[in-house]
């Protein structure tokens, strides 16, 4: 003859209690719950982000190295040899290469009647026909630079500089004055992500550049479309290759970089905001330890009159604790379920794909599972020690 | 004996003090099944301590008591808690009802302890309470009872398990004399139909109404119908 309890019995009991108390036991979870959200938000938010921008660098690729000129080691600058093209054209692993030069002097302007010192801070730049290809950019409206119009005041313009401009749209009529010469605008390019400077730049084939400006031939910046699995190999031979003089003095980059350093600054944001979440986990496990004790002390009465329907000490032990487990059980549940909504709604205003890590979901709730356990804990120790005859003599 | 359903032998229970107080000495008493026992006494005579150890719900400090046959000394919590579930129903003055559940669910709770199923527990309860004459009641909440139903409800609890004792400590102190009278006539039918009774009082009327009374006083009993001479 000993006491016992069905399983099936513990869950109806723990609800029993908070059907008592149902703002009490809201309050208490809403600690698990934030803490909770906020651990399944930021993983959810920072998951969506990174995917988002590992499918972007995916799709601009990495395998694209700009070479621009740079400096002497005694501070001079130093020029790219007129034909660096070729020579990086020529190392192995290039698929294709486009120089660009920035005209230095030369502005471009809506009209004529514009003040020359209000360029809007457009370049203008030098390039040929195959910019595009290796840019692997797109025209927004119009056509890009060909070989004949090359030879002729035609502009492409970057997405920043033709809306600086105020041009749209692109027709027969759409010029602009540039360098104290009418160019007719060809076409405006969407924008290119790895390179924000031809955004802002109106482009100029190279033979005009040289007939209208004197261009010297020297490029300022050249782009590079490398094999992908050798684009490191290729950066390492680039300098030498485009002057093999100098090479110290070339710059070459990966702009994919920037974007993948991204990734590292939001490792980093995201653990700074675990770790706030961890603490408003612990805060609420506190509160339900709390709400937990509070409630030990106002039901003795129930204790003593359980422990004389035959209630063992364990039994209350095990009353109390999944009261506890459920509070914080709860908690945990809606606040993954906040969590998610949360992710989901800036992903979708950011335009990003959802995803809603289901580890974070799991490691959530575990959390609750373990603090609704260690907050039960002491307050189901406590009314289980309780005495029946004390218990029922307050009341 | 096996009709013997209670047997406290040279009981006494101390609490720590200086000097140790005796809330109840040397009590000698045996109840046998079917007895319906009147336990009186002034306020401080011991009742409630009487009533804790026969309800298993403390331990003497002296002495042995034997509960449904067991002596209950060396067993364990979760044994003499059993004993409590299988053996032991007990009624209080305050009721102990929680208000918010409906009486059946208050009496089915009689059951919770010894496992039996929910709606095993709950067809038990509706049965009880139909014995106490509350079957139309089932479904209130316990909190919109009157007092007198309260009380019922209380007994029909310790009713449902059909133990082999039902302990009530002043069943009728929060009621008028009416309901008193009506709890009154409940617990002696429910005596006429086999059921043993001890009822803790210091009414003297309630005392009057039983077959057998025991007169407690500075924790020893003073006097006893039913002792054999």
């Amino acid at each position: 003859m000993i006491s016992r309890v069905r399983a099936a019995d513990l869950l109806p009991l723990a609800v029993l209690s908070m059907r008592g108390r149902p703002l009490r036991a809201a309050l208490s979870t809403l600690g698990i719950a934030i803490g909770i959200a906020a651990i399944v938000g930021v993983l959810g938010i920072t998951r969506s982000s990174q995917a988002d921008l590992l499918a972007r660098i995916d799709r601009l690729g990495t395998n694209l190295l700009t070479v621009a000129d740079g400096h002497s080691v005694g501070g001079e600058e130093v020029p790219l040899p007129e034909h660096a093209a070729t020579g990086i054209a020529r190392t192995g692993g290039v698929r294709r290469v486009t120089a660009t030069a920035g005209l230095a002097r030369v502005a471009v302007f809506r009209t004529d009647r514009i003040p020359a010192y209000r360029t809007g801070g457009i370049d203008v730049r030098a390039t040929d026909p195959s910019l595009l290809g290796t840019l692997d950019g797109q025209v927004a409206t119009g056509v890009f630079l060909n070989e004949a119009t090359s030879r002729y005041p035609v502009v492409v313009l970057g997405h920043d500089a033709a809306t600086q401009l105020g041009i749209d749209r692109v027709d027969a009529g759409t010029r602009v004055w540039l360098g104290g010469h009418w160019f007719t605008v060809a076409g405006v390019l969407q924008p290119f992500e790895l390179a924000p400077e031809i955004d802002r730049a109106a482009l100029i084939g190279r033979p005009v550049a040289a007939e209208y400006f004197g261009f010297d031939g020297h490029p300022t910046r050249l782009y590079v479309r490398t094999d992908t699995a050798r684009t490191a190999l290729v950066a390492g031979m680039l300098a030498r290759a485009a002057n093999p003089a100098e090479p110290s003095s070339v710059l070459v980059s990966r702009p994919s970089d920037a974007l993948a350093s991204r990734l590292l600054v939001a490792d980093s944001v995201t653990a700074l905001l675990l770790g706030l979440g961890a603490i408003a986990l612990l805060v609420g496990g506190v509160g339900i330890a709390n709400v937990m004790v509070i409630s030990v002390l106002e039901r003795r009465t129930e204790i003593g009159l359980r422990r004389a329907l035959g209630a063992a000490r364990r039994h209350i032990a095990v009353q109390f604790l999944s009261e506890s487990l459920l509070l914080s059980l709860l908690g945990g549940a809606a606040g993954a379920a906040l969590g998610a909504v949360a992710t989901y709604a800036v992903a979708t205003s950011r335009g990003w794909e959802t995803l809603v890590p289901m580890t974070g979901v799991w490691a959530g709730l575990t959390a609750a599972f373990v603090i609704g356990t260690a907050a039960g804990l002491y307050p189901a120790l406590r009314a289980a020690r309780l005495n029946p005859t004390d218990a029922l003599r307050t009341s | 004996m096996s009709d013997v359903v209670l047997r406290l032998e040279n009981a006494g229970r101390a609490y720590p003090g200086t000097p140790p107080v005796e809330s109840l000495r040397g009590v000698d008493l045996t109840v046998r099944a079917g007895e319906l026992v009147a336990v009186a006494g002034p306020s401080g005579s011991g009742k409630t301590t009487l009533l804790n150890l026969a309800a298993g719900l403390d331990r003497p400090t002296s002495g042995t008591i034997r509960l449904a046959g067991q002596a209950i000394d060396g067993l364990s919590d979760r044994r003499l808690s059993g004993l409590r579930a299988y053996a032991l129903g007990v009624v209080f003055q305050q009721f102990f009802l929680m208000d918010h559940r409906s009486a059946v669910d208050n009496v089915a709770d009689g059951l919770l302890y010894r496992a039996v199923p929910a709606n095993e527990r709950r067809r038990a309860a509706a049965d009880a309470l139909d014995r106490v004459g509350l079957a139309h009641r089932a479904g209130h909440p316990a909190g919109r009872l009157s007092g007198g139903e309260r009380q019922r409800v209380a007994i029909a609890r310790a009713l449902v398990g059909r133990p082999a004792l039902i302990l009530a400590d002043e069943p009728t102190g929060n009621l008028d004399s009416a309901g008193g009278a009506q709890i009154l006539t409940l617990l002696r039918d429910l005596h006429a139909d086999g059921v043993t009774l001890i009822v803790i009082t210091h009414d003297a009327t309630v005392a009057a109404a039983c077959p057998r009374r025991v007169d407690l006083h500075d924790g020893r009993i003073v006097a006893d119908t039913g002792r054999p001479t």
